[in-house]
């Protein structure tokens, strides 16, 4: 912007500030000039840290108990995991030793059931020649 | 030697550093929170850094990054007004507190608290305007822009921010007059 324009603007801005009221001027004078007192004021002010510090203090706390939670949590479900493998082991044996029993019982009705068929065969086997002569009187009367 | 990106990066902090202060002021002035206005500033710039390369001149920096401002302004009352549930912002300093600040001159103490009693007027006037009205009388009393400026950084018409700055002007006479 070259220096005419910055002149031409300017009086501009007289021009429509002096068509003003003095009191309206006035105020709005003071008033630029209370936020520009404001604004350099803030822009220059000391900045403070300790509330950052705080808050990372109270983070570090908070990620300190966060990962305390996270390895007792992982402790606890790793020994419940093996507390419960070890309940399934103890419930297979179980079911293997009765399946193991439930076999020889009926290993052994069947060894039972054998030995009664071949008592019953035995028996059956005599009577017939027990009964020899009437049997061959039945086949004489059938030749004739 | 210096990398092509190195020397946009200086030419960029040489430029906008020297707007920074007028950006924060009128951020600060418009909301009246210095946190907010701080947070603003800072977006403000590093919307400008991302974007330095598709600035092609056609306006001067300040009023191309007043425009940033006031948009990224506008985005954080929308973002309030739908965020309902979160804690009003109670960081915004009163208007007796915002009028205190007045430059240290050689005026007697009652001049001082005459002036300050103005400024608290004009700051009660400046909080009932519309949100556009502040942003255009903020932007012509406290920056001193020209009303063409202002038109480009709000993306108004000459013609609706002289309408604009007239019905704030008449706020502000009415709350003086009404004293």
């Amino acid at each position: 912007m070259d220096s005419k324009q910055e002149l031409a603007k300017q009086a501009e801005r007289q021009a429509e500030l002096e068509a003003m009221d003095p009191a309206l001027r006035q105020a709005l004078g003071d008033f630029k000039a209370s936020v520009h007192a404001w604004s350099d004021a803030m822009v220059s002010r000391p900045r403070t840290v300790q509330q950052t510090v705080v808050r990372r203090t109270w983070r570090l706390v908070a990620g300190g108990v966060l990962t305390s939670v996270l390895i007792a949590g992982a402790v606890t479900g790793e020994l419940y995991e093996h507390h419960e493998r070890q309940m399934q082991q103890a419930r297979f044996a179980a079911e293997r030793t009765a399946a193991q029993q439930r076999e020889l019982a009926a290993q052994r009705a069947h060894e039972e059931q054998d030995l009664l068929a071949k008592v019953d065969s035995d028996v059956s086997r005599d009577v017939p020649s027990a009964l020899e002569p009437l049997a061959s009187l039945m086949a004489e009367d059938a030749t004739r | 030697m210096a990398t092509a990106e190195e020397i946009a990066a200086q030419q960029f902090s040489d430029t906008v550093a020297s707007c920074r202060p007028q950006i924060f002021r009128f951020l600060l002035a418009s909301t009246r929170d210095v946190d907010l206005a701080e947070t603003l500033t800072q977006d403000c710039l590093l919307k400008a850094h991302r974007n330095w390369s598709q600035f092609r001149g056609e306006s001067t920096v300040m009023t191309w990054l007043m425009r940033i401002a006031i948009n990224l302004q506008k985005d954080h009352w929308r973002n309030r007004r739908l965020q309902f549930w979160r804690h009003a912002s109670a960081n915004s300093v009163d208007v007796e507190e915002a009028s205190s600040w007045l430059p240290s001159g050689q005026s007697s103490q009652e001049q001082q608290l005459l002036a300050r009693e103005k400024v608290a007027h004009v700051w009660r006037a400046v909080e009932g305007l519309s949100e556009r009205q502040r942003t255009v009388f903020l932007l012509r009393f406290v920056e001193e822009m020209e009303l063409s400026e202002i038109a480009r950084s709000t993306g108004l018409s000459e013609g609706t921010v002289k309408a604009h700055l007239s019905r704030a002007l008449a706020k502000v006479r009415a709350e003086l007059g009404g004293k």
